[in-house]
């Protein structure tokens, strides 16, 4: 069963566009267990205010954004959360809250950079990502 | 010949399962607290993992005999990574006393010891010999444990399994390959070339035993071995030895590889693979190769009653209060307390997978796990002035400092002091009130936290890290005044 279930992470990982141009040994060395996260349904991810936390790739289910006065806005999987308070170490200005059982990968903070490093392609797809984002909020 | 064991099968509000330093500590929560609770174990004497494991015999943690606080006092916690906790101070840190002082880190049978005596001074009553077999829910939502000797029923069942089942990753030709658990001796291995599959305690673990026998050792796994944070943990005592050995290029390689397939030879194995952190095809011959490649939780069909997993499959997913989902009445201590992440701040995990840290959430959990079966636990109350006692237990409490960032002391405006899971304290609505907790960061920085509750609004606030660790001194008093 445990078997299965590890093909299952890497396979997972394999089929979002995030990874897309990773192949087995680096989408291996990227399912790290450690890095494995479920949240039930109404449970916090991503705490506004509060320092230390991570880059979130949601792997299934369902994942909502809470700003105050803002519009909720959902992930699924595939949509990443978390980056910009990495990245920029500063705290988070919104709750994320799973909106259904959660599955995700979580990159420590302190992880990211070399990540990123590591795998330029992923970088260069979360640009576009963040792009789109950007586009989107120019509108 | 009438079975004198005790907890025959039947309804308890609590079942127990492991007699394990999670399963021992649970029970001897839930008996302080008075909440009726069998205990069953499969195996025939208490101890768990450490009647058998580590194989080359030394723990990772550390019990230092003498030190800054008085044996048997709270703060002597922080100091004895390895016995179990109590209220009374003669069944407080009975390790140390067993250890001969030849390291400051005991060896199995001196941690074996030390559990069993704690089980048998206070004592811990435990159907031994009792195997669970399964688990279901009645009509009335009580759970309902199968075992060898017969069926529990509980409206709350904490499984304290241990994570030892071997586990391996799914490389092909890898059912040919010995897992950790069936390690030779050391001399066994005597004049050969041995690839260790696994670059986590384990496999460290099996190198260092191995060094002084093999011809060769060769490492594997895809990720490279985390050397800042090694330098920082108490691993480092298995991990040091072997990974200079393979930096100064002694004969043993610690490689990021991703192995492809392992094929089994008329005499040994070979290895295929791919380097991940440097590129290159890998291709080995080896007269031995184990797997270490790490262990799971016997969760059984647990999962039929909504348990789910991390780690790959590994490890049951908890709540900060380690259930399985809030209100199943599947709880989970020991070792696979490692499954309810907590806050995780710059990715610093908590101490759940060591005594040390699973100890304080087996007595935070029986507390709230006595409070949900509807009983009357009263919390610490603290009168007058709180920032004096917030700093001294800033630097003295050893749960804050074992479950750095995972564990907080909460105090409401009124007085009521409580050690509680800092993820609960900042997600959970409650009364106004301060939680502290002890922090690290990614450059191995401890400072003190303090996070203020005030109308369901969180305010967190690091204060700066002491040389000395010394928080107790007028310009935290003022920093920590000024916030609250």
């Amino acid at each position: 069963m445990a078997t299965t279930e590890r093909d299952e992470l890497v396979r997972s990982l394999a089929g979002l566009a995030l990874f897309a141009d990773l192949g087995d040994p680096d989408l291996e060395a990227i399912a790290d267990p450690e890095w494995e996260r479920r949240f039930t349904e109404g449970e916090r991810v991503l705490r506004r205010g509060l320092s230390g936390g991570g880059l979130f790739v949601i792997l299934d289910g369902e994942a909502a954004v809470e700003i105050p006065g803002g519009e909720p806005r959902r992930l699924r999987r595939g949509d990443f959360f978390g980056e910009v308070s990495t990245l920029l170490q500063c705290r988070p200005t919104a709750d994320v809250v799973a909106a259904s059982a959660l599955h995700c990968l979580e990159i420590p903070g302190p992880e990211l950079e070399a990540f990123l490093l590591q795998y330029p392609h992923v970088t260069y797809r979360m640009l576009q990502t963040v792009a789109r984002r950007i586009r989107d909020l120019l509108r | 010949m009438p079975d004198e064991r005790p907890f025959p099968p039947g309804e308890y509000p609590v079942v127990v399962v492991g007699s394990g330093p999670g399963g021992l500590q649970t029970s001897y929560c839930l008996s302080r607290l008075g909440v009726e609770h069998a205990v069953v174990s499969r195996d025939e004497s208490p101890g768990g993992m450490f009647r058998r494991y580590p194989i080359f015999q030394r723990l990772l943690s550390w019990s230092k005999p003498d030190s800054p606080a008085e044996p048997g006092t709270r703060a002597y916690e922080w100091y004895d990574h390895n016995s179990l906790v109590a209220d009374e101070p003669e069944h407080q840190a009975l390790v140390p006393g067993l250890m001969d002082r030849s390291f400051m880190v005991p060896s199995r049978e001196e941690m074996e010891r030390g559990l069993a005596e704690f089980a048998a001074r206070v004592p811990l009553p435990v159907r031994y010999g009792c195997v669970w077999e399964g688990t279901r829910r009645d009509d009335d939502g009580r759970l309902v444990l199968v075992t060898s000797d017969g069926e529990y029923r509980a409206r709350a069942a904490v499984f304290a399994l241990g994570v030892t089942t071997p586990w391996f990753s799914p490389i092909p030709g890898i059912d040919t390959v010995p897992h950790y658990v069936d390690c030779r001796e050391a001399s066994d291995y005597r004049g050969k070339s041995v690839f260790v599959i696994g670059k986590r305690n384990s496999g460290f673990e099996i190198a260092d035993g191995l060094l002084p026998w093999a011809r060769r050792v060769v490492l594997g796994s895809p990720r490279p071995v985390q050397t800042e944070v090694i330098a920082q943990a108490s691993v480092r005592v298995r991990y040091l030895q072997p990974y200079e050995d393979a930096a100064l290029g002694g004969g043993t390689f610690a490689l990021d590889l991703a192995v492809e397939r392992i094929e089994r030879r008329e005499r040994g194995w070979r290895i295929v693979g791919n380097g991940t952190t440097r590129p290159g095809p890998v291709d080995l011959e080896v007269d031995e190769a184990i797997a270490a490649t790490g262990f799971s939780t016997p969760l059984l069909d647990l999962d039929a009653l909504g348990v789910r997993t991390v780690a790959q499959g590994r490890i049951p997913a908890q709540t900060p209060l380690w259930e399985s989902e809030p209100g199943s009445g599947i709880f989970f201590a020991g070792n696979a307390t490692q499954g309810a992440p907590g806050l995780r701040k710059h990715g610093v995990g908590a101490s759940s997978p060591a005594v040390h840290g699973f100890r304080y959430n087996a007595r935070v959990m029986a507390r709230h796990l006595a409070r949900s079966l509807g009983m009357d636990v009263p919390a610490e109350r603290i009168e007058g002035d709180q920032v004096p006692y917030l700093l001294e237990e800033l630097t003295t409490a050893p749960e804050l400092w074992a479950q750095k960032s995972y564990l907080a002391r909460a105090v409401t405006t009124e007085g009521e002091s409580d050690i509680v899971p800092l993820a609960h304290f900042v997600d959970d609505a409650g009364p106004d009130a301060v939680a502290i907790a002890v922090e690290m960061d990614e450059e191995g920085s401890t400072y003190p936290a303090v996070y203020a509750r005030r109308g369901g609004e969180i305010r967190e606030r690091l204060l700066p890290p002491h040389l000395l660790n010394d928080f107790r001194g007028p310009d935290y008093e003022r920093e920590l005044r000024a916030f609250l």
